[in-house]
């Protein structure tokens, strides 16, 4: 007999997405009744060295800062109604992640919680016992006597499916494929498996078109008077209808703002794409060059036509070390000759990096001219001829310690006493930076754990 | 034939959106209409794409045809100056530059532009 449809909510593209964006795609899939599963993706490279980083402080940290801030919203309705909440929001912590919604499900006075926790995915211990390939033709990144901040494989569905089976209301993991927050209920529910490579396919691009949130519902996407989209300051986030021969609807909740048309998901599917006949995961290698969209209805997409062929043998890790430190000043000018103004302060600050001396990479912006789409060398910039009202100059420089990239931020704060006329509004920020690298380890050498945290034995 | 063609940035017939990995740009160019597939696949080639990105150190630049789809994949190496670790860029990750793809300027025929337009305002 046939699967009954599985509906799939995806509820955060990142760690600082919307918070309140969960509620209506939790209550859309508790209203239509069907299996369903509501997936928060809040993981990046540089997000998982920072909750490295954390953990190191304090061992009940790292991870999702947020975590709280996007379950308690929807906790008590999945867990009263049965649909699991599924995230990578235990980043580099999972088992600390578990314990914390305990406590929250104490605070909320919800009962009988049970969380399952991935983990196995953090090789930062074996990283350099463990044979490695480069991945890609990327410049490997050092593993010396450098030190390793953070090593983690990418897993892929199958434990996320394996931790569904113990019937949990929570599926914490750390780092896991976007898409596999979304293929691993879907395996589980319809009992997809390694070799069914079309609908593992299927279920890898409902992951994908959903871990961006928005990204399919008209986020990221508006450009007034060419795609206008109605009502982003409430965008629905996107519910997928799968059903069991791999086929889906992409839509979102009623009433909410966005929009979900051909356009939005093309763009969705394309995005941060490589070769579109050979997308590689850890699941299944995808060829998304024969799909086909129907839009079905209002905010209604159907996809269909994606095919898939075997996994690769490795797996993917993301290698983060110390990266040095980023040091920004801004400052403005504005009015009669402000471009003038501006292009003296840049060329003071120059100047002062090299009479200080300072051991640093340093680019300067004139914002209101051309400076986001230039280079470094500022080529852009040099050849702009207009006269903007106003110009933003901003300074910013690598260096490997603190204290000189505060040096360059402090320049620009000096040019308000010595530098051009009128120059006003600094801000100043320096940032400690992370180098990410990735090379590829055998699937033996990744191995993933599946456990459950009850009440009984938090 | 030629001399009814007229100048339009890309941005007039199609749309995009970029992404990162590392130091790769990953950038889609979307006809509005289908009629945009063939001006945009004879223009938007992959040397043109290299040379709107050369001032910022692009090495290569390569192109996916999808006719199904009505689209196309471009993947442009070392466009992000280090990319969103290293890059000193404000946009560290290149999300803004799917809009300096769109300032390509491309010959369409009338017929082209109009139903671009068209298929906008649907």
């Amino acid at each position: 007999m046939a699967r009954e449809n599985m509906h799939i909510g995806g509820a955060a593209a990142f760690a600082d997405d919307r918070l309140d964006v969960g509620i209506p795609v939790a209550n859309a899939l508790i209203a239509a009744g069907k299996p369903a599963a509501l997936f928060y993706e809040n993981l990046a490279e540089r997000t998982l060295a920072l909750a490295h980083r954390e953990l190191r402080k304090d061992p009940m940290k790292g991870y999702t800062p947020d975590l709280c801030g996007f379950v308690s919203p929807v906790l008590r309705r999945c867990v009263e109604n049965g649909v699991p909440v599924i995230g990578n929001f235990g980043a580099a912590n999972p088992m600390g992640a578990a314990m914390r919604l305990h406590q929250l499900a104490k605070e909320l006075g919800v009962k009988g919680l049970r969380v399952a926790v991935v983990e196995g995915d953090d090789l930062r211990d074996v990283i350099r016992e463990v044979g490695t390939e480069q991945w890609g033709d990327e410049d490997p990144i050092d593993l010396g006597n450098t030190e390793i901040l953070a090593a983690n494989a990418y897993l892929g569905a199958e434990p996320i499916a394996d931790a569904l089976d113990l019937e949990p209301h929570i599926v914490v993991t750390g780092r896991v494929t976007d898409s596999a927050l979304a293929l691993g209920p879907l395996m589980q529910h319809f009992g997809w498996k390694a070799g069914d490579w079309d609908k593992m396919a299927a279920g890898v691009l409902v992951g994908h078109l959903l871990e961006c949130g928005a990204q399919v519902t008209g986020g990221y996407f508006a450009d007034p008077g060419f795609k206008d989209v109605v009502g982003l300051a409430d965008v629905g986030f996107p519910i997928a209808e799968v059903e069991e021969d791999g086929s889906f609807v992409i839509t979102k909740p009623d009433g909410t703002g966005g929009v979900v048309n051909e356009r939005t998901v093309k763009e969705q599917i394309l995005y941060e794409l490589d070769d579109p006949s050979n997308y590689l995961t850890p699941d299944v290698t995808l060829d998304i060059s024969e799909v086909e969209l129907q839009q079905v209805g209002p905010d209604r997409v159907r996809v269909s036509g994606v095919k898939g062929k075997a996994a690769p043998d490795t797996l993917k890790v993301t290698v983060s070390v110390d990266g040095g430190w980023l040091g920004e000043g801004e400052i403005s000018y504005a009015g009669p000759n402000a471009l003038a103004r501006a292009r003296l302060a840049a060329g003071i600050l120059r100047e002062r990096v090299d009479l200080l001396s300072l051991d640093c990479d340093l680019r300067t912006d004139l914002i209101g001219t051309v400076s986001i789409h230039d280079g470094d060398s500022g080529e852009l910039t040099r050849s702009y001829d207009g006269e903007p009202l106003e110009v933003r100059v901003r300074a910013a420089a690598n260096a490997n310690d603190k204290e000189t990239a505060w040096t360059v931020a402090r320049e620009v704060q000096a040019l308000y006493c010595n530098g051009p006329a009128g120059g006003g509004g600094v801000r100043r920020n320096i940032t400690e930076r992370v180098k990410t690298g990735s090379v590829l380890v055998a699937r033996r050498d990744v191995m993933p754990r599946v456990s459950l945290v009850t009440e009984d034995n938090v | 034939m030629s001399k009814s063609l007229i100048e339009v940035p890309l941005h007039e017939i199609a749309h995009g959106r970029t992404g990162d990995k590392g130091d790769r740009l990953l950038l889609s160019v979307i006809p509005y209409d289908e009629t945009g597939y063939v001006p945009i696949a004879e223009q938007v080639t992959e040397s043109n794409m290299l040379e709107i990105f050369r001032h910022r150190g692009a090495t290569e630049a390569r192109r996916y045809d999808l006719p199904k789809l009505n689209a196309f994949n471009f993947v442009i190496e070392n466009a992000l100056q280090g990319g969103v670790n290293n890059s000193l860029n404000l946009d560290g990750h290149g999300k803004t530059l799917s809009f300096l793809a769109l300032t390509m300027k491309v010959r369409v025929s009338p017929e082209v532009l109009v139903a671009a337009k068209e298929a906008r305002s649907k």
